[in-house]
C-alpha cells in the first residue's frame, strides 16, 4: 500500500554499523565519496572495493537491498558509461560507420561506472542501516559549524523531520483525492502529455489546499507545546560518541591515507 | 436496476506477507430504491466495500452485477458506472477545486460528456436539492462554512445523477446542527426522487431514524441483514462486535426486565415515549 | 478556598476580515464580553455548535489569540503581557481537534518529548516524563512505534501525553474527539477523566457532544459569542427546551425523560443516566 513507503529505506537489523553513531556514518559516506575520486589506479580501485565490501559485511545488510538502490540509477549509469565510451576522443580501436571507440573512452567510462556505483552502494549503506530520525539529528549536528555563517541549521533540521513524519500521510491523502476525483468520473490516464497535466488540477489543488492547513495546524500546536526555535532546546535522544565511534573514524582515516598513497606512488607499485 | 454482490472477497497487498482480507465472502442484493445503513467499525470493511461498489476497487474474488452486466469485465464502461452509482466520499469537502461552487459542481456532469445546458442545468438543480442559498452559487467553495462545503461536495456527485447514492460517513467532524441538515437532506432526496441510498455510519441512532434497511460489517462479513427493528432486537450481539442498539432500546428492555409491559423492538424516541407511558396507563 | 486557574474579565475578542487589497471588509466578534472564572481541579466542558465562539474562547487560554478587549489570567498571569507566554503555554496545555496535525515526532515517544525538549529539561528526566505520561494515557506499549500506524483515538491520547509532559496544572482539549470513531471517542475521555480524577489537572473539554460532559463538574453552554447557560450537567440538561433551540444534541435519556414528564409522569429534572430513568419509572 502506498502509505507503507519508508524513506530512506531503513533495513533494522542489529550491527556494528547500525550501532554506529549516525555522524560517523555521514563523515565516512563523505569521506568515502572523496576517496572514490581520489583514487586513479587499479590498486585504488581494489582499495576502495574491498572497504565496501568490508562495510557491508559488517552491515549485516542483505546485498540485495544494496544492489536495489541501483536500480534506479541503472539507466543513468548506462547513459553516462555510453556516451564516455562513444564520445571521448583518444587513440581509436574500434569503429564502425560514424561510431568509434577509443582507448580513452573505455577507460573513463569504466572508471566512471565503477566510481557511480561505489558511490550509490556506498551511501545507500548509510540509508539502510540509519533510521531517518537519526539522519536527522547527525545532519544538524555535522552542519552545526554552519551556524557561525547564519545558516538556520535546526530549522533546516526540523523541516526535514517534519517532512518524514508527513510525507506518508500526504501520499495516503493524494491516493483519497484521486480516488474522489475518479468517483466524480475524472480521467487521469487518457489523452497526451498536457492533457493529462491539465487533468490533475482536480488532484493538486486540493492537496495543496490540504498541505497549507496541516502546516498551519502544526504550526500552532508546536508553539502551543513551548516551541520556539533551536536555543535553549535540549534533547531527547542526544548524540554521543562511543569508543566504538573512535575506531570507525580511525579506521576511516587510515582508509582515506592509504588511497592518497596509492594515488601518489601507486604507479611504482605495480 | 439492482447492484448484486456475488461472493465478493478483497484482499490487500495479495502479493506480500503484509496481506489480511478486506472483505470476505460479501452476497448481497440492494434493490432499487432502497434506503439502507451501512454499519460497521472502522476497519470492519465498509469503506472497502462501497468503495467496488462502483468499481473503484476490483474484488479480488467474486462479481458485482449493476443492472445485469459484471462492472468488473474487461469491456465494461466503468467512467460511465461512476455517473450510475455515485459515492461521496468521507470528508467530502476536501475535494473541492474551482474556483467557484458552481463550477466545481459542474465537473462531475461534465466528465460524463453532457452538453453544456444540460451540465449547468444538472448542477442548478443539484445546488437547490443541497439547500445552498443562491447567493453562494459564484463564490469560492473555500469561503464557505463547513457543513457548506459539504452540501456542495455532495451536490457534486448529485449533479451526475445517480441512481444509487453512496454516502461515507456524511456526517463526520460535523456539530449536531450539521449532522440534521445533512440527514434531513439525504432522506428528502431519496423520498422525492427513490433514489438508491447506502449510508454508511459508524453510529446506530443516526440511522435508525431514516434507513429501511441496516446490513452491519464486522471484520469483512456481512454480520447482520435486515430492517432496524429486527436487527436492533439482537443487542447482546451488537455488542459483542463492540456496537450499540439506541439508547431508547436499552431503556425499554431493561423496564421489561423490571416487569413493565412494554414493547421492546421500539427504536425511536417517539416510540419509547409511547409505549412507556401505555404500559404505565395500563399499571 | 480553591484559587482560579483562569479567569475571564469581559473578555472580547473580534475577528478582522480584510479583502485582498488588506481593507477591513467587516467585523466578527467572536467572543463577546465573557466573564467566567473556572477553579484549580474542575473538569470543565464548553458546549457549543460551531461558530458559537468556543473553539476561539480556547484558544485565548493558551495565548494563541489575545483579546481585543478585557483580560484573561491563566494562573494569575496575563495573556496580553509577552514576558508569561511560555509560561502560559506549559501551565495551559492544548490538544487539538485533527490528531494527524498534531504529532510533530516520527515515533511516538519521540513526540512526546517534543515539549519538554522545547523547555529544556534535562534528558534523563524528559525520558520519565515520556514514560510517565504515555503510562498515564494508556500509551506506553506504543512508545516505540510510528505515529502513523495508530487509530485516531490511540494517535489523540499520544497528543494528550505530548501536553502531560510539559506538566501543566490545566489541559485545554479542543474538540479532541470531533474526527474519531465512536471507540475512539470513549478511549479519549476516559483518558481525560483518569487525568482529572488521578492527577488533578484541571480539564477544559471543548464539545458539541453532550453526552462527553456528563462527568464535568461545570458545564458553559455558548452561542453567539455568549455564555448562553452555565452550571452542573444535572442544571443544564434540565433546560431541555433551551438546550435544543441551542440546536445542541440532548442526550437520547435525558430527552425521554424530558418528554415523558411533559407528558405527566412525576420524573425529576435533568436526569443524565439510563440507570436513573429506569429507576424512576419502575
Amino acid at each position: 500500500m502506498i502509505r507503507d513507503i519508508t524513506l530512506g529505506q531503513y533495513y533494522p537489523a542489529k550491527s556494528v554499523i547500525h550501532r554506529m553513531d549516525p555522524r560517523v556514518k555521514i563523515i565516512g559516506t563523505f569521506i568515502y565519496i572523496v576517496s572514490l575520486f581520489i583514487v586513479n589506479n587499479l590498486i585504488g580501485y581494489l582499495l576502495a572495493a574491498l572497504f565496501l565490501v568490508f562495510a557491508i559485511s559488517l552491515s549485516k545488510v542483505p546485498v540485495k537491498f544494496m544492489l536495489k538502490g541501483m536500480k534506479s540509477i541503472a539507466v543513468l549509469l548506462l547513459f553516462a558509461t555510453v556516451f564516455n565510451i562513444f564520445l571521448t576522443p583518444g587513440e581509436i580501436i574500434w569503429s564502425w560507420w560514424k561510431l568509434s571507440i577509443s582507448k580513452e573512452g573505455l577507460l573513463t567510462a569504466s572508471q566512471m561506472a565503477v566510481r557511480l556505483a561505489f558511490l550509490v552502494i556506498g551511501s545507500s549503506i548509510m540509508t539502510l542501516t540509519t533510521t531517518p530520525n537519526n539522519l536527522t539529528d547527525a545532519i544538524e549536528s555535522v552542519l552545526k559549524p554552519l551556524k557561525v555563517i547564519k545558516v538556520p541549521v535546526h530549522e533546516i533540521a526540523m523541516m526535514m523531520s517534519i517532512a518524514l513524519r508527513f510525507i506518508p500521510i500526504l501520499l495516503e491523502e493524494t491516493d483519497k483525492i484521486m480516488k474522489a476525483q475518479l468517483a466524480r468520473g475524472a480521467d487521469f490516464e487518457s489523452g497526451n502529455i498536457f492533457k493529462r497535466a491539465k487533468n490533475m488540477v482536480p488532484i493538486l489543488v486540493p492537496l495543496f489546499i490540504s498541505a497549507f492547513r496541516r502546516a498551519n495546524d502544526l504550526s500552532m500546536a508546536m508553539e502551543a507545546r513551548c516551541y520556539r526555535g533551536g536555543d535553549g532546546r535540549t534533547k531527547m535522544k542526544p548524540l554521543k560518541y562511543q569508543k566504538a565511534d573512535a575506531l570507525a573514524y580511525l579506521v576511516l582515516v587510515a582508509y582515506l591515507a592509504g588511497c592518497i598513497l596509492l594515488r601518489i606512488f601507486g604507479q611504482y607499485v605495480i | 436496476m439492482s447492484l448484486i454482490l456475488d461472493h465478493v472477497n478483497y484482499t490487500y497487498d495479495t502479493s506480500t506477507s503484509m496481506s489480511h482480507d478486506a472483505l470476505r465472502d460479501i452476497n448481497l442484493n440492494i434493490k432499487d430504491g432502497e434506503f439502507i445503513g451501512l454499519i460497521g467499525h472502522t476497519g470492519s470493511g465498509k469503506s472497502t466495500l462501497v468503495q467496488t461498489m462502483n468499481g473503484l476497487l476490483k474484488p479480488t474474488g467474486g462479481n458485482i452485477y449493476y443492472d445485469g452486466a459484471d462492472i468488473n469485465d474487461s469491456d465494461y464502461d466503468r467512467r460511465a458506472l461512476r455517473g450510475k452509482v455515485g459515492l461521496v466520499f468521507q470528508y467530502p469537502e476536501h475535494q473541492l477545486f474551482e474556483e467557484t461552487v458552481f463550477k466545481d459542481v459542474c465537473f462531475g456532469p461534465k466528465n460524463l460528456g453532457l452538453t453544456e445546458k444540460e451540465i449547468n442545468l444538472r448542477s442548478f438543480d443539484a445546488l437547490e436539492k443541497v439547500h445552498l442559498e443562491h447567493e453562494y452559487f459564484y463564490q469560492s467553495p473555500f469561503d464557505l462554512s463547513g457543513g457548506q462545503k459539504r452540501r456542495v461536495a455532495i451536490a457534486g456527485v448529485l449533479a451526475m445523477k445517480p441512481k444509487v447514492l453512496i454516502l461515507d460517513e456524511p456526517t463526520a467532524g460535523l456539530d449536531p446542527k450539521g449532522r440534521d441538515e445533512i440527514l434531513g437532506l439525504i432522506s428528502k432526496i431519496h423520498e422525492e426522487t427513490n433514489m438508491t441510498v447506502i449510508l454508511v455510519s459508524h453510529s446506530m441512532e443516526d440511522v435508525a431514524n431514516y434507513v429501511d434497511r441496516i446490513i452491519v460489517m464486522n471484520k469483512g462479513e456481512v454480520f447482520m441483514d435486515g430492517t432496524p427493528k429486527e436487527v436492533f432486537t439482537h443487542p447482546d450481539e451488537l455488542e459483542k462486535i463492540g456496537l450499540a442498539v439506541p439508547e431508547v432500546t436499552y431503556i425499554v428492555r431493561e423496564l421489561k426486565e423490571r416487569g413493565l409491559n412494554v414493547d421492546t423492538t421500539v427504536t425511536t424516541l417517539q416510540e419509547a415515549k409511547e409505549t412507556i407511558l401505555k404500559a404505565l396507563e395500563g399499571r | 478556598m480553591t484559587k482560579d486557574i483562569i479567569k475571564t474579565q469581559k473578555l472580547t475578542f473580534d475577528y478582522i476580515r480584510r479583502d485582498e487589497e488588506g481593507n477591513v471588509e467587516g467585523i466578527t466578534t467572536a467572543v463577546n464580553d465573557v466573564t467566567l472564572n473556572i477553579a484549580e481541579g474542575d473538569f470543565i466542558a464548553i458546549l457549543g455548535h460551531n461558530g458559537s465562539g468556543k473553539s476561539t474562547l480556547a484558544k485565548h487560554m493558551n495565548a494563541i489569540l489575545y483579546p481585543t478587549e478585557g483580560t484573561i489570567l491563566v494562573d494569575g498571569k496575563d495573556t496580553s503581557d509577552e514576558n508569561n507566554l511560555w509560561d502560559i503555554r506549559q501551565t495551559a496545555g492544548m490538544v487539538f481537534q485533527n490528531p494527524d496535525n498534531q504529532i510533530i515526532g516520527t515515533v511516538v515517544e519521540e513526540d512526546v518529548g517534543f515539549g519538554p525538549e522545547n523547555l529544556g529539561i534535562p534528558t534523563n528526566e524528559i525520558w520519565e516524563r515520556v514514560a510517565e505520561s504515555l503510562k498515564a494515557v494508556n500509551m506506553y506499549e506504543f512508545r516505540t512505534k510510528s505515529p502513523n500506524k495508530l487509530s485516531g483515538g490511540q494517535k489523540q491520547r499520544v497528543s494528550i501525553a505530548g501536553v502531560l509532559a510539559m506538566h501543566p496544572k490545566c489541559i485545554i482539549l479542543d474538540e479532541p474527539t470531533a474526527m474519531l470513531d465512536p471507540k475512539g471517542r470513549s478511549e479519549v475521555i476516559r483518558a481525560i477523566r483518569a487525568l482529572n480524577d488521578v492527577e488533578k489537572i484541571t480539564i477544559i473539554l471543548i464539545t458539541h457532544n453532550m453526552e462527553e460532559t456528563i462527568y464535568a463538574d461545570n458545564i458553559f453552554v455558548m452561542d453567539q459569542g455568549k455564555v448562553a447557560l452555565s452550571g452542573t450537567p444535572r442544571e443544564v440538561f434540565s433546560r431541555v427546551e433551551e438546550l435544543k433551540r441551542l440546536r445542541l444534541d440532548v442526550p437520547q435519556v435525558t430527552l425521554l425523560a424530558h418528554e415523558l414528564k411533559k407528558a405527566g409522569l412525576p420524573l425529576p429534572a435533568g436526569i443524565l443516566t439510563k440507570e436513573e430513568l429506569i429507576c424512576h419509572l419502575s
